[in-house]
């Protein structure tokens, strides 16, 4: 076994252990919550905003439909020194239960911690303004905190109004993760607070301290200090909060530079998380195979390219020598040429591991386990675009370049 | 923070039986696929022997009773599966290694076989013989590419390929009685010519082979 096999090998090894691990915790029984809430605590949901006047109301709308008791409910809009005409949609959403609170640009993280210094709820909570949620979604995500020891509960990303292929292929990404952050969420091995409605335990910032800038990946920082506090953070699969990703391949390229770039810098600010088992599954799990996830990817796309560009230069070699030649095109099958080395059916497996893990997010996420056209551009644009932007945040955290919000 | 350890084993158990079973089920199809190889290597056999058989009848019969057809049309499909063979498995595994010397010695019984009849029907053999190495031989490549093309045009030239390293008698006194020396090196109409020969060469080396040719060819 040559060392590019023997590397191969072990990427496989590790992708399908942990395929088997989330399969593994997927079937265990988990206690069922009851959803009966006797006295409904304070929540405040903060709405920080910049540049956001298109989709605000939408947002502040979705969040004045949660079925919630509206006393116990506060809706904080911060604009973070938007230059649109964010703060005077604001300003028209304000009622008893919208505060508006407008600050100089300092970030997102300032934004929230703006609202949450100013909060006297039990709980608060985050809502991207490109984000809205389902009625029922703080409802079922309160009764999680009856256990002291959970911090945080995150909820269940869906993609919203998948208008172009790119959305689409975004979807089933989303849908697989739907299905990997409840099975986490199960493990306690949860490494990221979305922004888009995660709702935390209002003490633990006073106990941890606040968002910080974190490499504009707040998120996943807070989620990481709240772990390595050994405190809890789980997923609640009915809480669904409905989001609109990047339309554009720019806009996706950027955003997910800037989420891969944010994990790469976090896990080094907590590297002392690593296989150290006294932080739990996160340590062991979550982190560790999340580095192995990109640097497969990565290495699995530089082979790719290195055997694709090899068989471009071996055509045009042979054309150099005996001239371009067409062939009539014939159809025929033997499945003697199906490859049906080791690595063959080991890909078989772990595709067919992840198409029964996005059919069961897609299950949770809408109630459905239906095979779309969705899945087919995903498989067919994700394993191409995604190494992209993978090898741009590691440039960029090699170089130590700074990577931008937008 | 709890961990259960016991899940962590307990999965990686799982991992590795799923990795035996891919393994197992792996060589199991391999074994199937040479198994095909050798199922078409035994029909060309017989092919072959069936001819030889006519052949030594052929003082009975008249040379149109022997069709073109009759010369094992097997032999292309066998080159290619081998190839297949010998990219997946590499250049170096022993059953391929078996499986070549054997085709090369159909291929011989075939050059020597067809040679016969066109001597005795009178016709001139349409034949390649093509020496190669998959070790060391920079040309080859190239030779192999023009000889495949040259075929594509000419369906009914017959072109016989050898890996000059392969350890097989015939093939060595084939080898010998061309003196073979520098590779690539095709020989025609009993003509060694080493070196690399382009397109436009090879083709002035055979104008009266590409003539009238009938499609009944093989090439490694």
């Amino acid at each position: 076994m040559d060392i590019n096999s023997l590397i191969l090998f072990i990427f496989i090894f590790c992708s399908l252990y942990i395929q088997l691990f989330l399969l593994l915790t997927f079937f265990e029984k988990e206690d069922i919550k009851n959803t009966d809430i006797k006295d409904f605590p304070t929540v405040s949901i903060t709405v920080p905003c910049f540049n956001e006047a298109t989709t605000l109301a939408k947002t502040v709308t979705s969040l004045l439909g949660l079925n919630y008791p509206p006393e116990k409910l506060t809706i904080m809009i911060v604009d973070d020194g938007s230059t649109d005409n964010t703060l005077e949609v604001a300003r028209s959403l304000e009622s008893e239960r919208v505060k508006i609170i407008h600050k100089k640009n300092g970030g997102k993280y300032t934004a929230l911690n703006k609202a949450i210094e100013l909060s006297t709820a039990e709980f608060v909570g985050c809502l991207d303004a490109d984000s809205e949620v389902h009625p029922d979604a703080l409802r079922n995500m309160i009764p999680y905190f009856s256990d002291p020891n959970i911090k945080a509960v995150t909820p269940t990303m869906v993609v919203h109004k998948a208008k172009n292929i790119l959305q689409m292929m975004q979807r089933v990404e989303y849908e697989i993760g739907v299905f990997t952050r409840w099975v986490y969420g199960k493990l306690n091995a949860l490494h990221v607070t979305p922004g888009p409605f995660s709702i935390f335990r209002k003490s633990i910032f006073q106990e941890i301290g606040y968002f910080k800038h974190a490499h504009n990946t707040e998120d996943m920082e807070i989620a990481c200090r709240i772990q390595s506090h050994g405190f809890k953070i789980t997923n609640c699969p009915t809480a669904l909060v409905y989001t609109i990703t990047p339309n554009t391949l720019k806009k996706l390229h950027v955003q997910r530079v800037r989420w891969t770039y944010g994990f790469f810098r976090n896990i080094i600010d907590y590297k002392h998380l690593f296989f150290n088992p006294k932080y739990g599954n996160i340590a062991l799990l979550t982190l560790p195979f999340g580095v192995i996830a990109v640097t497969a990817a990565l290495y699995i796309f530089g082979n790719l390219l290195y055997y694709t560009g090899q068989n471009i230069y071996e055509h045009i070699y042979r054309w150099s020598i005996v001239g371009i030649k067409i062939h009539p095109l014939s159809f025929s099958f033997d499945w003697f040429y199906v490859n049906t080395n080791m690595y063959g059916v080991l890909a078989i497996t772990v595709v067919t591991i992840a198409l029964f893990s996005l059919l069961m997010g897609r299950k949770i996420a809408t109630g459905k386990m239906s095979i779309s056209m969705d899945i087919v551009y995903f498989l067919c644009l994700y394993g191409f675009i995604a190494p992209v932007w993978l090898g741009k945040s590691v440039y960029n955290v090699v170089l130590a370049k700074k990577t931008p919000w937008r | 923070m709890v961990i259960n350890i016991r899940k962590y084993i307990l999965v990686f158990v799982l991992t590795c039986f799923i990795f035996i079973t891919a393994f197992s089920i792996s060589n199991f199809l391999n074994d199937k696929k040479l198994n095909q190889l050798k199922s078409i290597e035994d029909k060309i056999s017989i092919d072959i022997l069936s001819l030889e058989t006519q052949f030594s009848l052929f003082e009975e019969i008249k040379c149109s009773q022997i069709g073109k057809n009759a010369l094992s049309s097997e032999l292309n499909t066998l080159s290619d599966k081998l190839t297949y063979a010998e990219e997946q498995k590499g250049i170096a595994d022993d059953d391929v290694i078996t499986l070549k010397k054997f085709y090369s010695l159909l291929q011989i019984k075939d050059y020597i076989l067809m040679k016969k009849i066109a001597e005795k029907c009178g016709d001139r053999p349409r034949s390649i013989l093509y020496f190669y190495s998959s070790l060391s031989c920079d040309d080859c490549r190239k030779q192999g590419y023009v000889l495949t093309s040259l075929r594509e045009e000419n369906p009914g030239v017959r072109v016989y390929s050898f890996d000059y390293d392969l350890d097989v008698n015939a093939l060595k006194t084939l080898i010998s009685i061309h003196k073979i020396k520098e590779l690539p090196a095709v020989v025609i109409d009993d003509v060694t010519h080493s070196g690399y020969q382009d397109f436009d060469g090879l083709k002035k080396l055979i104008p009266t082979l590409i003539a009238s040719t009938t499609p009944t060819t093989q090439q490694k």
